[in-house]
């Protein structure tokens, strides 16, 4: 199974940090469960019936139950919680929603104020914006021009009268740069502050995971798993009180019937993307110097992003001047890669991305790629000799100086 | 003064500013035409853009530090208008 590659990217796919490849781990599970087995079911799964409800009176309830709470113990172990604080959500974004208007409602009475960074994940940003329509504040922390929150900010923010919740990303989802959680989360705990950690872009890898949360959230496709699982862990003693309508399920935390078969699918990419992060970490962390590096070098007039050595192993997001995002993308798209882009040039959105306004950084012509696990370096150099001639192209038909 | 750019664009203003209007064109064309008409400026002469383009708030400052010009001032929309206006100084 080693000699394997470890998931099926398509050739070009440079956006990990939208969605990873589906580990074959994850997939050997879910074809065993669905009976549709490849070359090495899993035996133990063969006759497992995880479409019963596993909280009835039977056999094979029990034995649902029990693949359940081991896909728990699974992820609870690599979060370093008890796995009785681990529910399962049906999304990373669910996770996050649950997780600030659970814990601001929980601190109600010492108030309404929701901090977190200025540079966090739209799901964090979206239940801002839920809590300041119901009436609630919030304060948004400044970040330096590598994308990294301003701890003197960030300690003014959370000591003001009436903090509820404070919110901090383990590492930036557009740039890659790691936050100071230890240090923040240092912040909280002498201001008596919960802190919810978003750890979606860290959760699988080599790296520590941060300690010192009261609440962390993460998404089982950001690490290979499927999609359609969330993971919301929450520390006991911390206060959280549900919003919205309750039943049995997930402690009370994640109303609705528990999809044990996706869930067990994302322990396991869980449990093998950790055992191999060591080496691919290393190396995706080297492809990354190599495209900073001559991205920097090749295309002119372009400024990458981020910090350059304090952050995640696979992201990389550079900007070039003088040219619009959407192009770029379908340029990029046409010769073949998949990237993504911060640009508000690029549809649906009007105003750039809030990261790299945050950070003052140049939004038009930004292109971010993350590296899958696995990915061939052949790909990576391919498309460093693409991108330069491409850059070149939609400078020129829009006119641009120099072109 | 009123904020109001001269219409015919190009013309000297009070401030003696080349005016660059940029309302309604989206990104990345404003920042285009700035580093193309800078160079109608003498150095230590100033252009200023009018735009109405969200990304040209971050993107303006960040073209003058990596083009190496000097943001004189940014003014972010008023009551009664919705444009910004930029002052860039040619410094190079």
């Amino acid at each position: 199974m080693t000699s394997r590659t470890p998931s099926i990217a398509p050739p070009g796919y440079l956006d990990a940090a939208s969605s990873e490849p589906l580990h074959h781990a994850a997939r050997e599970v879910l074809a065993t469960l669905l009976g549709v087995h490849g070359e090495s079911p899993a035996p133990n799964l063969l006759d497992a019936a995880v479409w019963v409800d596993p909280t009835r009176r039977y056999g094979s309830a029990r034995r649902a139950q029990i693949l359940y709470d081991q896909a728990r113990e699974t992820v609870a172990h690599h979060l370093g919680c008890r796995s009785d604080e681990v529910s399962f959500t049906s999304s990373g974004t669910q996770a996050v929603h649950l997780g600030i208007t659970g814990g601001l409602a929980g601190r109600r009475r010492i108030g309404d104020l929701l901090a977190a960074s200025a540079v966090e994940h739209s799901a964090v940003l979206h239940s801002a914006d839920h809590h300041r329509a119901g009436g609630g504040r919030t304060h948004l922390v400044g970040v330096d021009p590598l994308g990294r929150v301003e701890l003197a900010d960030w300690a003014t923010a959370v000591a003001q009268p009436g903090v509820a919740l404070a919110c901090l990303q383990s590492a930036n989802h557009e740039v890659g740069t790691r936050q100071p959680v230890a240090e923040a989360a240092e912040i909280c705990l002498g201001a008596g502050v919960p802190l919810l950690v978003d750890a979606a872009q860290s959760v699988g890898r080599f790296e520590p995971l941060p300690t010192g949360w009261s609440i962390l959230t993460a998404s089982a496709h950001k690490w290979g798993g499927p999609a359609g699982v969330g993971v919301l862990a929450v520390r006991s003693g911390t206060r959280w009180r549900a919003t919205g309508p309750v039943d049995e399920r997930e402690a009370g935390r994640v109303p609705g019937f528990p999809g044990v078969a996706l869930a067990m699918a994302a322990a396991a990419a869980l449990e093998a993307q950790v055992t191999s992060a060591d080496a691919e970490d290393v190396r995706l962390t080297r492809l990354v110097d190599r495209i900073r590096g001559e991205v920097a070098s090749r295309v002119p007039h372009t400024e990458v992003l981020g910090d350059p050595i304090d952050r995640l192993p696979h992201i990389v997001t550079f900007s070039c001047l003088y040219v619009d995002g959407e192009a770029v993308l379908d340029e990029l798209d046409r010769a073949g890669f998949a990237v993504s882009s911060g640009s508000s040039c690029t549809s649906s959105a009007l105003e750039p991305s809030h990261v790299l306004v945050a950070m003052g950084a140049l939004s038009q012509g930004n292109i971010r790629v993350s590296l899958p696990r696995g990915v061939r370096t052949a790909d990576v150099e391919q498309f460093l000799d693409v991108l330069p001639g491409v850059v070149a192209l939609v400078r020129a038909a829009l006119g641009a100086p120099g072109s | 003064m009123s904020r109001i750019p001269d219409a015919s664009g190009g013309q000297g203003t009070p401030l003696g500013d080349l005016v660059v209007d940029q309302r309604g064109r989206r990104c990345p064309l404003p920042v285009i035409e700035l580093a193309r008409r800078i160079t109608e400026v003498p150095v230590g002469g100033v252009v200023r853009v009018i735009a109405d383009d969200p990304a040209t708030t971050t993107d303006i400052p960040a073209w003058c530090r990596l083009c190496g010009h000097d943001l004189i001032e940014a003014l972010p929309p008023a009551a009664t208008e919705a444009w910004m206006t930029f002052r860039v100084r040619r410094l190079t």
